[in-house]
């Protein structure tokens, strides 16, 4: 019997964090510690979760593609902090935060990385391809753009239905030259359609540099043409985000439309773990992990406010927990049974 | 000497139409470009102008009256002596002393369908046994679609022109007013947006119709269909299932060369995680349409221009459904067997018609579904007559036949006393002039021809 990943190893890391059902006033409000503490955690979860998929990519026990999300932590969870219940989520191949973010088990996550059955996608979808129903979290798409309309899509269905969700909609700077996503601006703009879309500009599509791809650079104002409004923020601070998150979800709800929000971020590593990054320089890097790092941000916060150290190196010791119990899952978990290769194609209909 | 005023054709599909209103009397001066009369088919209500000046001085055919030949004179007027307009007595350009301005309710660049010289199908067995109701294709197709809006509050269609204007092909007509635009929603000309947002949408646990204007334009889309509608079920563990239709005529019109006349049957059947049905008769396009509405799975649902008008019986009944993946033997016959789809049935069926004259007997079996095919029923017939004919109009170049072919060469390989043969549009892209575009399109007589040389009586090859 495989072992399967435990459901209530990992706690929603967004659940600690979520605003109360009117998320009125809250804006520009400090969270309250308990929040600040759980965003950290997630944040660090996020971290290491990458820093061990990176090791056992090197270990050749994940194949493939391995886009890690290391930098760019504080953008999904600064907004999945905001999230309610019914809102969904959906996101392109630098997936695996948006997932973790999304209260999904780190070791379904790291055992599909491995290829196992215990993976949320029995080993069947990879990194890139991997989806939760019980947390709306909708995927994880592997080409670029593609999961814009499906997320105005998710919102149209929300508006449809009359739940009161948002659809959270993630692509990155490059994706936000894609076609599709212009047309999907306009249907969500002309349908007002409860969607957020969440343009994670780190600054690189693949190896090539936002101001070498694209013109016009400030990709909040993309949507102005279709009445979308947009707002620039500081994607490295946790805080600044989950604020714009707030503004943006009231806005989004309260059946207003889309809105944009481009959060300037930066990853760390390179665009897939076979890209030696030489598109820029090791200063550049440095710099951004130095100045500007998500985690040490919230911890120097935390530690201001008084929060005791030890709290937070309770936090890391659970962590690195949860991620080995992941990783032993990710290792000891069989491959799929050669059953499962003609299995899910489609569903079957009863005659 | 005056003119004639003859019966336009509105566009070149049309054979007939109604005269429903004349708005000249006898004895009104018209002017050349003034609406004289109204005129509908099956499609649209189109506003006639003259072209000439002159003073009407008959009415030959009196408003209402239907079923008016393209051609017919309809009323007569004084004019300049020195010039014959009207058409011509074959009614090849009818056009030519009436013109249709402005259409009302057809879409100046939508593609048309071919004219089909007859209108009763020769009937085939249908696993029914209640009351029948006589209904065009495209009547099956709305009311298919009206029943299951009625019994589930998640199925809702769009599509560019699916709801004000009542369809481009006049396929969702009254839906609109019968279900509101939150079900019946008009969209932008932006077929790779609303493709991938109706994706999200059946994620979102909705079941979305997607109508495309033609097929053609679903290559815009293709992404979006195969990607994410097709494969997510098998990359999620089995977790997301996509119910959603995609559906839309298929396949050459009449006329619209070569990017609006191309068949993708085999281009959606290669995909594994997509269904894909291909209904001839009204009684399957009903059945199968409600099918592929109430499936968990995508569906790829490709109807034929030309076939809308045509009438068929229909069970009355709602609770008429065609299961996906099963062929019918529309005609039963020992001596060759012809498989087909969409507009190609009906050819089949007249090339068995011509065979039996000649003392063949063809088994003639609507594929119907392609994806999943029903094989079995396919190797069965073989088994029996020996011999395969699969007809197609799209490509032959890795087409549905290829495919047929290959499956009864694995199955019934001893069985077989010819080698198969495929039937086919030609491998070139549709031309436009109408010599050429006959001469790419698959004739019944292409079937006769295959089938004797099947059965080694190669009559004129």
């Amino acid at each position: 019997m495989p072992r399967q990943p435990k459901k209530t190893r990992v706690k929603n890391p967004s659940k600690s964090g979520r605003p109360p059902k009117s998320a009125r006033n809250l804006v520009n409000q400090k969270p309250d510690g308990k929040t600040l503490l759980a965003m950290h955690r997630d944040m660090l979860l996020i971290r290491r979760f990458e820093e061990k998929a990176g090791q056992l990519y090197g270990m050749g026990k994940i194949g493939g593609f391995c886009h890690l999300y290391i930098g760019q932590e504080a953008v999904v969870v600064g907004l999945q902090s905001v999230n309610q219940e019914n809102d969904s989520v959906v996101t392109a191949y630098r997936d695996h935060g948006h997932m973790l973010a999304c209260g999904m088990e780190a070791a379904g996550v790291m055992a599909e990385l491995t290829g196992r059955q215990a993976g949320y996608s029995k080993g069947k979808g990879g990194s890139m391809h991997m989806f939760s129903r019980e947390k709306n979290f909708y995927g994880g798409h592997g080409i670029v753009g593609a999961q814009v309309p499906i997320g105005a899509g998710l919102g149209f269905a929300h508006k449809y239905k009359n739940d009161g969700g948002v659809a959270m909609t993630y692509l990155g700077d490059g994706a936000a030259n894609q076609g599709q996503v212009y047309e999907t601006f306009n249907m969500a703009s002309l349908w007002q359609l409860p969607v957020i879309f969440v343009i994670e500009n780190n600054q690189y599509a693949m190896g090539t540099s936002t101001p070498r791809s694209t013109a016009g650079t400030d990709l909040h104002q993309r949507g102005a043409a279709y009445g979308i409004v947009g707002k620039q923020v500081d994607g490295m601070d946790v805080l600044a985000v989950r604020d714009a998150g707030i503004e943006a979800m009231e806005y989004a709800r309260s059946g207003k439309g889309p809105y944009i929000l481009e959060m300037k971020t930066y990853r760390y590593r390179g665009h897939s773990m076979s890209d030696p990054a030489k598109y820029r320089t090791r200063e550049e890097v440095d710099a951004m992990r130095k100045q500007h790092d998500p985690i040490d941000h919230l911890r120097d916060l935390l530690l201001r406010e008084g929060i005791e150290e030890t709290a937070l190196k309770q936090q890391d010791t659970e962590i690195k927990k949860i991620v080995l119990e992941a990783t032993d899952i990710a290792l000891e978990s069989p491959e799929p049974s050669p059953n499962e290769l003609y299995t899910d194609i489609l569903i079957e209909v009863a005659e | 000497m005056s003119n004639e005023i003859k019966m336009p054709a509105l566009s070149p599909t049309m054979t007939e139409g109604i005269l429903s209103k004349w708005l000249v009397k006898i004895g009104d001066e018209v002017r050349s470009g003034d609406v004289i009369a109204e005129i509908e088919t099956d499609k649209a209500t189109m506003e006639v102008e003259a072209v000439d000046d002159g003073a009407i001085t008959e009415i030959l055919i009196q408003e209402g009256s239907d079923s008016v030949p393209v051609g017919a004179v309809i009323a007569r007027m004084s004019g300049d002596d020195s010039e014959e307009l009207g058409a011509p007595s074959d009614g090849g350009d009818a056009n030519a002393n009436a013109l249709p301005i402005e259409a009302k309710q057809t879409p100046a660049a939508a593609p048309v369908t071919a004219p089909e010289a007859k209108k009763t199908l020769i009937p085939h067995a249908m696993e029914w046994d209640g009351a029948v109701k006589n209904m065009t294709v495209r009547e099956a197709l709305r009311d298919a679609m009206a029943e299951e809006m009625r019994s589930d509050e998640k199925v809702f269609i769009m599509g560019e022109e699916v709801a004000e204007y009542q369809g481009a092909y006049k396929v969702t007509q009254g839906l609109l007013d019968e279900f509101g635009d939150k079900r019946v929603i008009d969209t932008p000309i932006t077929e790779h947006g609303f493709t991938g947002l109706a994706v999200g949408a059946a994620f979102g646990d909705l079941r979305p119709i997607v109508e495309f204007m033609t097929f053609n334009f679903s290559m815009q889309a293709i992404d979006q269909i195969v990607n994410s509608a097709a494969k997510t079920l098998y990359m999620s563990g089995g977790q997301m299932g996509c119910p959603i239709v995609f559906r839309g005529p298929n396949g050459a019109a009449s006329r619209v060369a070569a990017q609006h006349s191309q068949c993708f049957a085999s281009w959606y059947a290669h995909c594994p995680g997509l269904k894909v049905v291909a209904p001839w008769s009204a009684a399957d396009a009903k059945g199968l349409l409600k099918s592929a509405i109430r499936d968990p799975n995508p569906v790829i649902f490709l109807e034929n221009e030309v076939m809308y008008g045509q009438s068929f019986d229909v069970p009355d009944s709602e609770d008429w459904i065609v299961p996906i993946g099963r062929g019918n033997i529309v005609r039963q016959g020992t001596d060759v067997t012809i498989t087909a789809f969409s507009i190609m049935v009906g050819k089949a069926l007249e090339a068995a018609e011509e065979l039996s004259k000649k003392g063949i007997e063809a088994e003639v079996i609507d594929l119907r579904s392609l994806r999943p095919l029903d094989i079995d029923l396919i190797v069965e017939s073989v088994k029996k007559t020996n011999r395969l004919i699969s007809c197609e109009e799209g490509f032959p170049f890795a087409g549905i036949g290829a495919e047929i072919g290959m499956q009864v060469n694995e199955k019934a390989f001893d069985y077989l006393d010819a080698p198969i043969m495929r039937v086919t549009g030609k491998d070139v892209p549709m031309p436009y002039a109408a010599n050429l575009e006959a001469l790419t399109l698959p004739k019944s007589d292409d079937i006769v021809q295959a089938a004797l040389q099947a059965c080694y009586l190669e009559e004129g090859i």
